[in-house]
């Protein structure tokens, strides 16, 4: 075991993926929790076939992709946020109109161009040699970004996420820091996007706080958890598919659903336990 | 001491106006019930009070060191909120935000307070349970400890007994009740239950078709507005 893992470090371009996909999975965990619980959860989905369709766009123009798909997702981010306030247009099929036809122009744009290449691929299911000097060094501001947010606004978030009304009421700038939670996200998601697959990097925003949700009681639990958790499913996915020789995307998600219904055996598991011993105590 | 005064407001969404003109004085210790069918402007009238949508023409002032921020307000519950995984302790805790600024973690006195106002709603042994296996009272119970941390003056209530059953009912109206008598809190209490409002309330603010009664609780009696609704009872 350790000589695999000393073996796989050996390699810079894991080691860069290791590094850039660990605090994509921490960002993406405590974004999560903020998200999952407004009940907007299906932002990471739309996010991601929006930079998925931005990415392929710059390919297909030949630009450099981040810097291109970036403030697109982020303005995407912007307008999703919106949509989810705004009662006129319902934010559910907002947000799967916009995943599909973001999907779409990416397509389009792909098979006029270069056809869909090694490349598109990648950007909808994910590659771990994808990640250049530049990601590692985006990453780790993001995340010092991330934390330093979550640990100084961490009672403003929790009092954001758990009630909007008495929080406007209390004079917390609710907007600002919507609009600050869904700029991180869009960042987060276009960084991990391209390792993770625009089809399975929304995984990294839900899983971590579903799980989290069967094992504790209150946020702050709930918040650690997921991101710890996130960094445990991570790294065993990632060596798992080293091992197996398995998509690293594939590998990450399939490791976080088993933790899923693990917990949830368990969780029902006690349910039952107490029910029969409430019986025989009657 | 006049708490809170309108004058001459109207209220509503962008250019739907829901209600116009709109003149009442809030006197400290007062027990006001905002009466009115749906849509009446009972909602837009305490968001505009709180600050979240502005008055269309007309305003409303607050007495002298008193802002919006001292309003504890109770909000509606939201779907998101029943199932939330948070503390009761956590929840109440962030009562404080409003006053705290840019501080980031709670001081041992505020935790100290937080406490004795969860003792004052009977809901201190359940400090650490989970806000989502309580029943509909003890959340809004929970609901009241955090007003009580952010306001100890003004309070606004949104429906606070809606799909409570009556035993539940009856006794947040108490505990209300013990907040207005013993603390001389004032009250703004959104309400569809217009007998509750003739047992509790001192004033009653009554919206109806783009016009309302504002008044004590005897002129209210006597208004046609509330014998109709004893007519058809």
């Amino acid at each position: 075991m350790a000589s695999m893992i000393s073996e796989m470090l050996s390699y810079p371009f894991l080691v860069r993926a290791f590094i850039v996909g660990s605090l994509v999975a921490l960002c993406c965990a405590l974004l999560g929790v903020s998200l999952v619980l407004k009940g907007f959860s299906m932002i990471g989905d739309g996010l991601s076939h929006v930079s998925f369709g931005a990415m392929t766009v710059a390919m297909a123009l030949n630009v450099t992709p981040l810097p291109f798909a970036l403030p697109i997702v982020v303005f995407a981010a912007f307008c999703l946020l919106k949509v989810q306030n705004n009662s006129k247009i319902k934010g559910d099929s907002a947000i799967a109109l916009i995943s599909s036809s973001a999907l779409a122009i990416g397509l389009m744009a792909a098979s006029l161009t270069t056809g869909l290449n090694s490349d598109v691929y990648s950007y909808m299911f994910g590659s771990i040699l994808s990640m250049q000097k530049s990601d590692v060094i985006l990453s780790v501001s993001l995340s010092v970004l991330v934390l330093f947010l979550f640990v100084f606004c961490y009672h403003k978030i929790f009092a954001i996420t758990f009630d909007e009304s008495f929080a406007k009421a209390s004079g917390i700038p609710v907007f600002g820091f919507n609009m600050l939670l869904a700029f991180l996200s869009a960042v987060t998601i276009v960084l991990g996007m391209r390792m993770m697959g625009a089809m399975l990097i929304s995984s990294l925003i839900l899983f971590p706080c579903l799980i989290s949700r069967q094992l504790f009681q209150n946020f702050l639990g709930v918040t650690i958890c997921s991101g710890v958790l996130s960094f445990i499913s991570f790294t065993i996915g990632m060596i798992l598919s080293y091992q197996f020789d398995a998509p690293v995307s594939a590998s990450i998600v399939l490791v976080n659903l088993f933790f899923l219904l693990f917990f949830m055996a368990i969780q029902k598991f006690i349910i039952i336990r107490s029910i029969n011993k409430g019986y025989v105590a009657k | 001491m006049t708490l809170l005064t309108c004058n001459d407001m109207t209220i509503g969404y962008e250019d739907q106006i829901v209600l116009s003109h709109l003149n009442f004085a809030v006197e400290e210790g007062d027990y006001i019930s905002i009466l009115g069918e749906n849509g009446s402007g009972k909602s837009t009238l305490i968001k505009t009070l709180l600050g979240l949508t502005r008055p269309l023409s007309g305003n409303f002032s607050f007495a002298k060191g008193l802002s919006q921020k001292d309003i504890g307000y109770l909000p509606q519950q939201t779907i998101t909120q029943r199932d939330f995984p948070a503390s009761v302790f956590e929840i109440v805790l962030s009562g404080f935000l409003g006053k705290k600024g840019w501080h980031p973690f709670y001081t041992k006195r505020e935790k100290e307070i937080a406490l004795s106002h969860m003792k004052e709603m009977h809901i201190e042994a359940l400090s650490k349970k989970n806000y989502r296996n309580l029943s509909g009272g003890q959340q809004q119970r929970v609901l009241l400890a955090r007003a009580l941390c952010a306001a100890d003056r003004l309070f606004v209530l949104d429906e606070p007994v809606t799909g409570l059953d009556p035993a539940a009912q009856s006794e947040l109206y108490d505990l209300i009740l013990h907040l207005n008598r013993k603390y001389h809190m004032t009250i703004l209490m959104i309400s569809h239950d217009i007998a509750a409002a003739a047992r509790y309330s001192n004033k009653i603010l009554h919206l109806e078709d783009n016009t309302y009664f504002y008044g004590t609780l005897t002129e209210y009696k006597t208004s046609d507005l509330y014998q109709n609704w004893k007519g058809e009872m």
